[in-house]
Formats: C-alpha cells, structure tokens, sequence
C-alpha cells in the first residue's frame, strides 16, 4: 500500500459503505480519487448537469435538495452523494451545495461501477433503499450471547452433597427431597488438590464423584446392590466440572463431547451447584415461559407486581439473544397477556362468576402482538347481548377495575386516552359495539376516527371470543366498501411524519431544523402501523399483526410488486432501533423511553433509519394518493 | 532566512522569453524538450491553467550541501486534483545522510539504499512538469534545490515559474495592514505553515514530511485559497512569481 494514500484510505476506511470493502478495493479507490475544494455557499452539483463521479464528503457539510428546491438532506464528513444519478447515467436531480468550507473527493464513475460490480455490499448500500435494509435486519439477528453469558448464571442453588460413607438409600432420599437429579460426593482429606476445598467450619474436603438419577439406575439397582451400599463405592470415579466463569456454550460444548448431562460447576475448587442440560436448553429458548408460568401462580395483585423487574430482565435477554421485532414483540404481547388474564381470573375469584357472558378484548400494540416495554393498557369488554346494566353493570366495572389496577401495579399504566374497560363507553354489549364500529366506518370523520383508529386493533384476551370475533367480521367486510372511511383513516395515517434523517448530533427535519431526539415511536413505527392498517382494512384482512397485515397485503394488488417487503424490512428496523435503545436504556438503568439520541445511533444505522424514514414518507405519499376523499363528497 | 543565497530575480514578463531563450540553448534533449513546452502565458484566467503541486523533501536546507531525498507530485486544475496521475520518488543523494534528518523524513534507509539516483528520474520529472505551472508551498527549497540538482547532472539547469501558496498566504497575513497591526501590538505572526494555513481553510490535517502528501496537501490549498480570496478568471500573472 503507497502509504502516500493512507490518509484517503483511512479515512474511507471508516465510513459505510468504504468500510466494509476488501483493502485492495480500498486502494483502487483511494489512488484514483480525484479532489477539489468548495467555499461555503458554492454550487457542487446543478440540477441537469452531468454527473461523473460519486462525491464523498472529506471534511465539511453539503446540503442536498429536490427538484423544486425542499431540503433533502444534510451531509457531513464520511457521507456520501451523487449515487443515484450515477446509478441510472441520468443528469443530475439533486442539486448540492456546500455549506460550510467542504473537501471533496470524487470517486470517478468508472471506478463506482467497477465498486457496484465486485463488491456486493457495496452495490446494496448505493442501490435503492430495500436491500440495504433488508441485509441490516438480518443482519441484527446478532450471534447468541450463550458465548458471552456465563455459566454460574444458570447455577440456582447448592448442590447436594454427601459423604462417601452415606449410604446410597440415604443419598437417593436427599436427592429426592432437594428435588434434584443428582449429588455430590464428598470424602475428607485433600489427596486430590484439583478438588479439594475448606468448608465455612475450616474442614478440608474433596469432591469424589457425582452420582446422577441414572446412576442410581445403572450403577445401583441394575448391579443388585444393597441400599445400604455406600456412596462411596459405587460413584464413578470420573469427574468432569467446569469454573463458574466460563461461558454457557463453553459448559454446553463440555458436556456434549464428554458425553455427560450433569454439570458440576466450581468456583475455584468449591462446589457451586450442579448445571443439568436441560437448564441450558430453557436457558436458550424458553427463558420467557418461566415467566409465563410464574405469573400463573401468583394469587394476588402484590406477587404479580413484583415480578415485573422480570418482565425487562426478559426482554433484554431476549434481544441480546437476537430475536427479531417479532418475536420480541410477541413475547412481551404474550407476557402482558398473562398478567391480564391472571387478573381476570383473580377478579373472578373475588366477584364470584359472571352474570352474563363476556369478552376481555384488548386494542392497540397487545391486539397486534406488538407490545414493547414501554407501554400503557388498552383493553375494553364486550358483553352479551344479555346485558342489563341495572343489573350487571357493577360486577363489570368492578371486574374492569382490579384489572386495570392490577396492570397499572405490574407497570401497564393506565391508559391516557381512558381507553380501557373501566370507561363505560368501552364497557358495553356486543350490539353496542357492533354499532360503534358501523357508525365509524359509515360516517367518519378524521377527527371521530382520530380516537377510535385504536380500537381497530382489537383481540380476545379472555372470555367469550366469539364476541370479538364478529367484530372483526364486521370490519373486514364493512371497510373495504368504504371509501370515505378509508380516506379518513389514510388521512389520520398522515398526521404524524418522519423526519428526513440525521446530521452529526442532531435529528434533521425536513424543513432544515434540527433536534436534539427522536421520538422513534411516534416518528416512525405508530406512523407505520397506521399507514399499514389503512391497507389491511382496504383489502378485508382480519389479521391485527403488522406483518400478517403485510402478508395480506401482499396478495392483493393494492402496493406495487416489491412494496410490502420494503415496508416489512423499514419496520422491522425501526422496531429493532427502538428496541435496541430500550435496552441501552434499561442497562444504563434508565427508564427506557422511545425516544432516541443521533449520539448513541451508529454510523451503519443512521444511513438504515434513514431510508427506513424515506420508505416510510414514499408510502405515505402514495397512501394519500391511493385513497382519496370520494369526489361526490368532497365538496361537502 | 539568511542562509539562502539571493539569486538574480526573474520578473514575471521574462518568464516567457526566458524560457524561448533557453529551449535552443539547451543541450540535454529532456531540458529542451522542457523548456519548448512553455507554461500558459500570465493573462491565461487561473482556472484554465494547467498545474502541477509539488514538494520535496530534502537532508537540509541548503542546496549546495544537502540533497533530495524524494520528490512528490500531483498533477492538478482549478477543479480537480488527479491522484490517479500522481508520481512519487525516493532518490539516493550523492552524500550520506545523517541520522537526524531521517527520522524527520520518514523515509527509512534501506528504502533509500535502494532507490536510484536522481539522474534516473530526471527524465519522467520534467515530462510531468512541462507545461504546467508548478505549484509549492515555499518556493525557496524546490526551486534552487531541483536547480543545483540538475546542473550537476546535466550541466545545466531548469529554473520556471512557481505559485507559492506560502507567498500567496504571507500577502493575506504577513503584509496587509492588520498584520503590521498586529506585528505592532508585540502579537506573534499568523502562522503561515503549510498545516495551519490549511487550517484557516477549514482543509483537514494530514499527517505532513510526505512528499506527495505535502504536495496534495499543497494543490488542495491552492484552491482553497482561490476560492476565498480570488476569482477563477483571475490571471495567472496575479499568483506566480
């Protein structure tokens, strides 16, 4: 390498997409890099004029704008420009202009083709917007955190330990009453340092052997032995233990190749407990159903509230493991559910059965099995028509406020649109709801519409499902028919925007200004779900989960060939950006918000967020465009 | 300063015929060759000129004891540098060199042990240079070191017009009457070193003592400085000397 062009090389080096290409392509580029410099408030790029070569940002800022003069966007040192022109031999469609002092370097166009034809990341980063994303998305499924985790984690309690001189009758006994599976055995003395070690009275011990439930089995009872056998003769003598410190796979990896499905694990040469396979296999997959299952066996309001430090402890094992926004968004859906309907059963063993029938539904993010760990309550009842509410009403509401008290203890506040069950409105007989829903879809307005849309997400938590099952029977077939109902969901669907992008420090709006945060719930994914729902209902779809609503899209006409991926894919990362800052703040014990700041956003991200957000403000283009207000009654 | 020998001064309006002087007169076919390539005349607006930045570095400041150790250069326009086009030798000086200025050139001895005498690229260094309007930053070492160098060789030597980004920097700050001002108040002058007048031009940092870095380094400069404090239509005439 000419260490004359270090200084281009390392430079690139550090920016996507340079940073990821091989060193040779590295050097091609930066020998042949030409270079040039523009005072602040020159022209780099005007419109219609010939682009020849990439531009890459050395030091300085460059504003990009549309045709008709908007800002679209703000460059600074690392980025890149000029790509898409390049990329279609047209003239140049975004203007550029530099705004501070700016050095650049122009990569030829010869050498940017040769780029996009060797080095297939490359071609993905400068390409439209759906590859890049699709590869970051699969790309956060990060590698298991089993190799960082480590072992003493899954150690819950002492071992059982015997003397050798116990007899095995006795040993078994112990074992059956720790309910474990296995015990040690230990003799006095220190013959074997490897595993010898004091006890708290000063005693020197040795561990001989482990002696599991098979042993007892093969080594016992199929040999005749005696009960009275001791430990001591019949414990193999070959013992394989890991240290406390070593990682879960490395612990995994031992028993696999000695063959051995029980773990004794040592902090230096002291026993700390015995690691049975199958701890490892629930550690790896299952860790939110023992969660699941302990919420089910609290009684009261008081016991489920104090597992709710789990409830985060879960999510972020689950994202450092590298579940994907679904499965993240599921889980904590699933766990949400659990408390609800453990309080509804709790609710029922106080109140006694209920009067009539009824249907716990849930709306918004738990409908959708989206939830995240920021979260309120969204929940409504749908009685039977059955009802008399002079009669039955007190039981509901009282069922509806421990319920919504009880989440507000587990940390699902209430909810601040007073969408929840303890709201009388929210609190009615299937024919009521069935009315609800008829009236909104045949005489909406956005502004009626901007207070209900949540209820367009709706699911059964507990109870009479039917109920809610007619209801969306009902919308699937009201909604498709109803255009002026689509048109004022689309318009709320616009309400809220994303911002174009990032700027150093700062999020940039599209008008030039500058923020110091982003709301990346209400910038990005609520947008999202909404632009989403408004397809689904067009095309009848009954599914609530963004993604099966994509599904459904996707078999209709209603996007364009491609368009449903590209918004699964801008979804799924802003999810996971937002997931992922939940956890940072969660570890940085914060109360994790939606909120994120450009300084915590790596590089790699910020350029996924931002066709993220421009995939996002297309689509809300072309929704504004798909359904329009029906001309008979925009006159009105 | 006072170690570099005063030389007979050239004014801007000789160059041309100085060059036409020398082409017939020269005896070397490469010098000739240089020399029947005269540079743009000094009307020609900068931005249309064709240039070449460069830098050497030397085992000291005075030519008639220290020698070049490499030479770098970048050939450039008003618009664009070519880094595609650049050169770069390491040449063995005729004396030894001493320790101290080798860890101040970054060049190690074996590299030099090897590399071939000046004479071997006397040749491709006038090819790159005719023509062109050499740019420098502080004219006083490439000038009257490439001079005393190729005489030596040749018999006889090349002397042709320079930009000085040093000079160009020094009327800004070192003769206007802020910098009387300034110099009055007891302030210390501007620094008018190659990384610090980048500096000024918001221009990056490089890390310097690389010929060809300096050299890019210096190119980058020179348009920097054009665009604050000129025009592309300003003629060449207003920037060489």
């Amino acid at each position: 390498m000419d260490v004359e062009l270090l200084e281009i090389r390392q430079h690139m080096g550090q920016h996507p997409p340079f940073d990821r290409l091989s060193d040779s392509l590295l050097d091609e580029i930066a020998s042949r890099v030409e270079v040039s410099y523009f005072k602040t408030g020159s022209d780099i790029l005007t419109l219609n004029d010939t682009v020849s070569d990439l531009c890459y940002i050395r030091s300085g800022a460059v504003e990009v704008y549309r045709r008709q003069g908007d800002l679209y966007n703000r460059l600074g040192e690392g980025d890149i420009f000029g790509h898409f022109s390049l990329l279609r031999n047209q003239k140049v469609r975004f203007p550029a202009k530099a705004i501070e002092d700016t050095l650049l370097y122009f990569i030829p166009k010869a050498v940017f083709q040769q780029l996009c034809e060797e080095d297939e990341d490359f071609a993905d980063f400068v390409e439209v917007e759906r590859p890049r994303l699709e590869t970051a998305a699969e790309q956060q499924k990060k590698s298991n955190d089993m190799m960082v985790t480590r072992i003493r984690k899954l150690v819950v309690r002492y071992p059982v330990m015997v003397e050798a001189s116990t007899t095995v009758q006795q040993a078994a006994q112990q074992v059956s009453q720790a309910q474990a599976s296995a015990v040690l055995v230990l003799k006095e003395g220190s013959s074997n340092p490897r595993y010898s070690f004091k006890d708290s009275e000063g005693q020197t011990w040795q561990v001989c052997g482990i002696l599991t439930d098979s042993d007892f089995r093969t080594r016992v009872v199929a040999e005749g032995l005696s009960p009275q056998t001791p430990v001591g003769e019949v414990v193999s003598s070959r013992l394989i233990t890991v240290q406390s410190d070593v990682s879960i796979y490395e612990a995994m990896l031992t028993m696999l190749r000695n063959n051995v499905h029980h773990l004794p694990v040592l902090y230096r040469q002291r026993p700390m407990g015995v690691v049975h396979l199958s701890d490892i296999i629930r550690y790896e997959t299952h860790s939110g159903l023992y969660l699941v299952s302990n919420i089910f066996h609290q009684s009261s309001i008081e016991g489920l509230a104090r597992l709710a430090p789990d409830v985060s402890a879960s999510f972020v094992r689950m994202v450092q493991e590298g579940a994907n926004s679904h499965m993240v968004g599921s889980a904590l859906s699933t766990i949400g559910r659990s408390f609800s309907r453990r309080l509804l059963e709790l609710a029922e063993e106080k109140l006694g059965p209920p009067p009539v029938a009824y249907c716990f539904m849930v709306n918004g993010s738990m409908a959708r099995n989206e939830q995240s760990i920021v979260t309120d309550q969204d929940n409504a009842l749908i009685l039977s028509d059955d009802f008399i509410p002079e009669e039955h009403d007190e039981y509901f509401k009282a069922l509806a406020g421990f319920v919504s008290d009880g989440l507000d203890a587990c940390g699902y506040t209430y909810c601040k649109g007073d969408v929840m069950a303890t709201n009388s409105q929210w609190r009615q007989p299937l024919r009521v709801w069935k009315s609800y829903f008829t009236d909104w879809i045949n005489n909406p307005t956005p502004e009626r519409l901007l207070h209900s849309s949540i209820f367009f997400d709706l699911d059964s938590l507990y109870g009479e499902d039917l109920f809610v099952e007619a209801l969306q029977d009902l919308i699937a077939e009201k909604a498709p028919q109803s255009p002026l109902f689509l048109a004022a969901m689309a318009r709320n669907a616009l309400n809220r925007t994303p911002p174009l992008g990032f700027f150093r420090t700062f999020v940039m709006e599209k008008d030039g200004k500058h923020n110091n945060s982003i709301n990346l719930k209400r910038r990005g994914t609520a947008p999202m779900v909404d632009l989403i729902r408004v397809h689904a209902l067009a095309c009848g779809s009954k599914a609530q989960n963004t993604f099966q609503r994509l599904d459904d899209i996707a078999n209709t006409q209603l996007l364009a060939t491609g368009m449903s991926d590209k918004l699964s894919y801008a979804f799924e990362f802003m999810c996971m950006s937002r997931i992922r800052h939940q956890v940072i703040d969660l570890q940085e014990e914060r109360v994790p918000d939606n909120n994120i700041e450009p300084e915590n956003v790596a590089d790699s991200e910020r350029h996924n967020l931002k066709d993220a957000f421009q995939v996002l403000s297309n689509a809300q283009k072309f929704l504004k465009f798909r359904y329009p207000v029906p001309s008979n009654r925009a006159g009105r | 300063m006072t170690f570099i020998r005063p030389r007979r001064k050239i004014t801007q309006a000789d160059w041309a015929m100085y060059m036409q002087k020398r082409a017939p007169l020269a005896q070397d076919p490469a010098i000739r060759r240089f020399f029947e390539t005269p540079p743009p005349s000094l009307e020609t607006p900068i931005a249309e000129v064709p240039m070449v930045a460069l830098d050497m570095e030397t085992t000291g400041l005075d030519e008639r004891r220290h020698a070049i150790v490499s030479i770098g250069l970048v050939p450039f326009t008003l618009g664009r540098i070519k880094l595609a086009e650049r050169r770069y030798w390491v040449v063995k000086p005729p004396r030894p060199l001493n320790e101290a200025s080798v860890t101040f050139h970054h060049i190690t001895h074996s590299e030099i042990a090897n590399a071939p005498d000046l004479e071997a690229i006397i040749d491709p260094l006038l090819e790159a240079l005719a023509g062109r309007i050499v740019v420098v930053h502080f004219r006083h070492i490439e000038r009257p070191f490439l001079d005393a160098a190729i005489k030596a060789r040749r018999g006889e030597g090349v002397m042709f017009p320079m930009i000085d980004t040093m000079s160009l920097e020094a009327r800004l700050h070192r003769q206007k009457l802020w910098a009387r001002f300034r110099r009055w108040l007891g302030r210390p002058p501007v620094s008018i070193r190659l990384d610090a007048s980048r500096r000024r031009y918001g221009l990056p940092s490089y890390q310097g003592h690389h010929a060809l870095i300096d050299a890019m380094a210096t190119a980058e400069l020179l348009q920097a400085q054009i665009a604050t404090h000129y025009e592309p239509s300003t003629p060449l005439g207003a920037l060489w000397t």
